[in-house]
């Protein structure tokens, strides 16, 4: 999948989970850009996309994102 | 069941109620903050307002033995446990292989201490017992193994059990039968642990909420007392009026049969524990009895359906029949039936019964209805398995009652006795489950436990009073309780009334009256005073006091009445007071 179509599922989840009306990420978005993402939603976030793209996230992955790139490259590194 | 997203939207909607919020604390030693957000939701989507206080991160030990910490400042009326399955694992590994065989035990000593705790009473304690993690350490053999880790979960949760019926503050809430039900690896996401500390999956928290407030609801008087039943494709297989006696299926053996031989099996358990099973059926009632008389393999029989409605009124027609016999609120109720268009009628007309959406295959009836736990209970008492005829003699009284044209004259053909006497060793369980069950006719709805009612009953400023009714159709048991307190020397101060609805409109209001007044004369008091505190249920004793003569109390507060003792003319009834 491209990472632009990535881009556009996931914004749509963080909407969804966030309660936000419309989000704008790019790979430099970190949680400190939207007050939304803590900690509590980050594990929504993290179920939402995997059971979006049908894929699971190993622990490693869900504490050393820094930002959403990495978030998409790990996606992307897992074939979706 | 919602979702964790959809109970994270309606927690934040927590309304304003108008009954006093539950206090609850939440305690665990993982990572709950999840749980109390699907706990909040929870709460919401059954109309309960909650107040919620969640302790810190693994504080367990200290929020709870610590007589100044913030959970004992917080006051909770209920107090939830969380302990996991998988701190026990991680302190199991770090003993000395001699003392992980106290692991169990140690945990139980910790519960009983908790449970007895001076600075606790009043509290209920809702422990949630342990899913079991299978280490396979030992394999199968574990259980040989009296201190590996299986063998050490089975005896927590099994000495948990048995803790739970010598203490009755305490309640179990079982996440272990909740892992049975939906497999250890959707409880539980390995992921999710390592990077949280959080032991539940965001899948199961909802599930989890609802066993918590299962148990809370239940303890406040929230569960459900009525089975009612389509027949048809419900309780047996095909149709009686077109298959015929020879032709529906039911039974062991190959086939669909079996399938409503073990429904059957399991609605006559829930007859036995004391839920009142009553039928609605469209069929000539004939018909629909025929089973019930002549078929091999039925389980249930007519002595077990309260009520038989089987006509061809619409259901809700005759489930609104039934409610009128029992007298219990409709949520009180659930309905069975295997076709949606009448699931669908019966609940946009009766907003509050629950409705089971049943699978299309009756196969899978029995799994889906367990996995939706609905008859929660917090108290059982062996006289509970009566209440069936109870209700079968009130029908009866109630078709009797229609071959009367004056109500004086129907009361006093009943030949109706009752006994009266105060809190005894014999009838305190009674006591406090009527106060617990009673929603409708409860005056304040003061919540008593059975121990409160020992204390009430050596208590010597309260006059406590209890009374049962008979007739010539039945024994209707202990119907009706009363608790008096002196708050002063002229004044007695009703701090329960409360009765069972199936006696209502047989005079048994004027007869306790004529009781309390006679009780106050021979205390020498001149004054009796009561209280009506409303409630989401009791709206039908609101003009109690004023429609028994009292007068209203000039500034008061809340709903106060007052009677004077002196010229008070008892009241015409249709009891015999009958000796204990």
């Amino acid at each position: 999948m491209e990472r632009k179509e990535i881009y556009k599922q996931l914004e749509e989840i963080f909407c969804d989970v966030l309660d936000l009306d419309e989000v704008s990420l790019t790979d430099a978005t970190c949680a400190d850009d939207i007050e939304e993402w803590d900690s509590l939603s980050h594990i929504q976030l993290v179920v939402s996309i995997e059971k979006a793209f049908g894929i699971k996230f190993t622990s490693q992955e869900i504490m050393k994102w820094k930002n959403v790139g990495e978030m998409v490259d790990s996606l992307q590194a897992k074939n979706v | 069941m919602h979702t964790f997203k959809e109970l994270k939207k309606l927690a934040r909607n927590e309304s304003e109620s108008s009954t006093a919020p539950l206090r609850v604390a939440l305690v665990g030693d993982t990572a709950t903050q999840l749980l109390a957000t699907a706990l909040r939701g929870t709460a919401v989507t059954r109309g309960m307002a909650l107040d919620l206080f969640e302790a810190e991160y693994n504080q367990v030990e200290r929020q709870l033995m610590d007589p100044t910490s913030e959970l004992h400042t917080f006051g909770a009326d209920y107090i939830v446990i969380f302990q996991s399955t998988h701190k026990l694992a991680e302190r199991h590994a770090l003993l000395p292989a001699a003392q992980q065989e106290c692991v169990a035990d140690e945990r139980v000593t910790f519960i009983d201490t908790v449970c007895r705790d001076p600075q606790l009473e009043g509290r209920r304690i809702i422990c949630m017992n342990y899913p079991e993690i299978d280490d396979a350490v030992f394999g199968s053999y574990a259980g040989q193994v009296p201190s590996s880790l299986t063998s050490q979960v089975r005896r927590l949760n099994y000495r948990l059990m048995e803790l739970s019926r010598e203490r009755d503050n305490l309640f179990v809430c079982d996440l272990a039968a909740l892992q049975n039900k939906l497999g250890r690896d959707m409880m539980f996401a390995p992921n999710i642990y390592v990077s949280t500390e959080m032991v539940l999956s965001l899948d199961a928290l909802p599930w989890v909420a609802s066993r918590v407030m299962d148990v809370i609801g239940a303890l406040c008087g929230r569960f459900k007392k009525c089975l009612i039943l389509d027949l048809d494709n419900t309780v047996w297989g095909g149709v009686i009026g077109d298959d015929g006696l020879e032709g529906i299926q039911l039974g062991h053996g190959l086939g669909i049969g079996k399938a409503f031989t073990e429904f059957q099996m399991w609605v006559k358990k829930l007859r036995q524990r004391g839920i009142i099973v009553c039928v609605a059926s469209k069929n000539t009632e004939s018909v629909a009895k025929e089973p019930f008389e002549r078929h091999p393999d039925m389980v249930l029989h007519l002595d077990d359906i309260a009520v038989f409605q089987a006509n061809w009124e619409t259901k809700v027609d005759n489930i609104r029949t039934i409610q009128s016999i029992l007298n219990i609120g409709f949520d009180s109720m659930v309905f069975l039936d295997d076709n949606p268009f009448e699931r669908n009628m019966v609940r946009e007309h009766i907003a509050d019964i629950t409705v089971p959406e049943l699978p299309a295959d009756p196969g899978n009836y029995l799994e889906y209805l367990y996995g939706l736990n609905l008859f929660e209970t917090a108290a059982y008492s062996s006289a509970d398995t009566d209440r069936t005829r109870q209700y079968q003699v009130e029908a009866q009284r109630v078709k009797l009652q229609r071959s009367f044209t004056s109500e004086g004259d129907f009361l006093q053909s009943l030949g109706m006795t009752s006994t009266v006497e105060g809190f005894t060793r014999f009838n305190t369980p009674r006591v406090a489950q009527l106060s617990q069950r009673s929603n409708q006719f409860n005056l304040r709805t003061v919540r008593y436990t059975e121990a409160d009612i020992t204390e009430l009953a050596a208590n010597p400023a309260v006059i406590d009073l209890s009374f049962t009714l008979q007739d010539k159709f039945g024994d209707n048991g202990l119907i009706a309780v009363v608790v008096m307190r002196r708050i002063d020397a002229g004044t007695l101060f009703i701090d329960t009334w409360l009765m069972s609805c199936r006696v209502l409109k047989r005079g048994m209001e004027d007869f306790t009256l004529n009781t309390i007044v006679e009780r106050a004369r021979q205390a020498g008091v001149k004054r009796i005073v009561g209280e009506y505190l409303p409630t989401a249920k009791n709206m039908m004793v609101e003009q109690h006091y004023p429609h028994l003569g009292f007068t209203p109390v000039a500034g008061a507060a809340t709903a106060q009445y007052e009677l004077l003792v002196d010229g008070y003319e008892p009241h015409l009834c249709h009891i015999q007071a009958k000796q204990p």
